[in-house]
């Protein structure tokens, strides 16, 4: 249905009282229909808020779930995810926050079920070194191969020392030319 | 000649990392509940809503806990099997049935048969939140001292079932 209907029937109202009459009529119902439609609770229902909505826990809920990972859609974070799943986790995490649980009690009770990985940011322990320490090995071994391939580099170009007969013959040379150039 | 070798030999190792990497399945996150006591819980029965089970009273006995759902397509693909496993009588089969509808269950069940000495409801998936459950179906081993030592993500296979499972419970129950 055209949504601007009801405006029109209005507008076409005034004008004409008589014949108008039932016009007016259904648009007043239109208009009714309208503001009761906007007014039930059911069209301004937003997405799934089972719990009641406290906007300090549901900031925080966010926060923390954004460093968490989604383990079906397993790209997203908890935060951003729009998996039934992940509609699951973020509840219970309501919950825990409204039962006074701190951000740590709440990680350490979902890492205890799902392990490291719903953790964006693994914690360093062996297993995890070489995750974390890599970038870093990298980074040395290169500069490393930087250093050394430098250092070569450096002694190839070093000019080598002249012998006697080379300067003799240099010396001979620069004198040719300044004598050229008086 | 090390001109040549040494981007050869880079090459190489990359491409051992790529296949080894091909070859994980990154759907498959191992449970850090394997080894540990199952998560206790107590739930309604979906036949008979009037009674309950709780985990415990499984112990002593070597018994699958299988998580399903009639929306999960995968969980037809294994379900022949354990209605053959639970036929054998080798194992008792516990069904958890996770955030499903008790007629369209029940309806299922009936459907394609009901290999579950009895199934429990987790309309709500907080039992599947305790026990890690991520996708369904799952299968989780759990033994005679109500631990879990075995967590089967994805449908239960033939291959799954004679080269881990079925070995797994012989030795538990043994």
């Amino acid at each position: 249905m055209n949504p601007a209907l009801p405006f029109a029937l209005l507008k076409n109202s005034y004008p004409q009282k008589i014949s108008g009459l039932r016009n007016t009529f259904a648009g007043k119902q239109l208009i009714l229909l309208l503001v009761f439609v906007l007014l039930s609770p059911s069209s301004w229902a937003k997405e799934a808020a089972p719990v009641a909505e406290d906007p300090v826990i549901e900031k925080r809920m966010i926060a923390l779930s954004e460093d968490l990972r989604c383990l079906v859609c397993q790209n997203e974070s908890l935060a951003g995810s729009r998996a039934d799943f992940a509609n699951d986790l973020r509840r219970e995490i309501r919950e825990q926050m409204q039962a006074n649980k701190s951000d740590r009690e709440i990680i350490d009770f979902l890492v205890a079920r799902y392990g490291d990985f719903v953790l964006y940011r693994p914690p360093v322990k062996p297993a995890t070194y070489l995750l974390w320490g890599g970038p870093f090995a990298f980074l040395l071994t290169g500069a490393g191969i930087l250093f050394f391939y430098l250092k070569r580099r450096r002694k190839q170009i070093e000019e080598p020392p002249l012998t006697e007969e080379q300067h003799r013959h240099a010396e001979a040379l620069l004198k040719e030319d300044k004598g050229n150039n008086a | 000649m090390t001109r040549f070798l040494l981007p050869l030999a880079a090459f190489i190792v990359l491409v051992v990392f790529l296949a080894v990497g091909l070859g994980l399945k990154p759907r498959e996150i191992p449970s850090p509940l394997v080894g540990k006591p199952a998560p206790v819980f107590q739930s309604q029965l979906l036949h008979e809503p009037e009674k309950m089970l709780a985990s415990q009273d499984n112990l002593g006995k070597v018994w699958l806990l299988n998580v399903w759902a009639s929306w999960c397509v995968s969980c037809r693909e294994e379900h022949p099997l354990l209605v053959e496993l639970a036929k054998s009588g080798i194992v008792p089969i516990y069904g958890l049935n996770y955030k499903d509808k008790r007629d369209l269950a029940l309806q299922w069940l009936n459907q394609y048969g009901d290999p579950y000495t009895v199934s429990v409801v987790d309309p709500e998936g907080r039992i599947g939140i305790d026990y890690g459950v991520y996708g369904v179906p799952e299968t989780y081993v759990i033994d005679k001292n109500g631990v879990i030592r075995h967590k089967q993500i994805g449908p239960v296979t033939v291959e799954s079932l004679e080269k881990k499972i079925l070995p797994l419970i012989k030795e538990l129950q043994g």
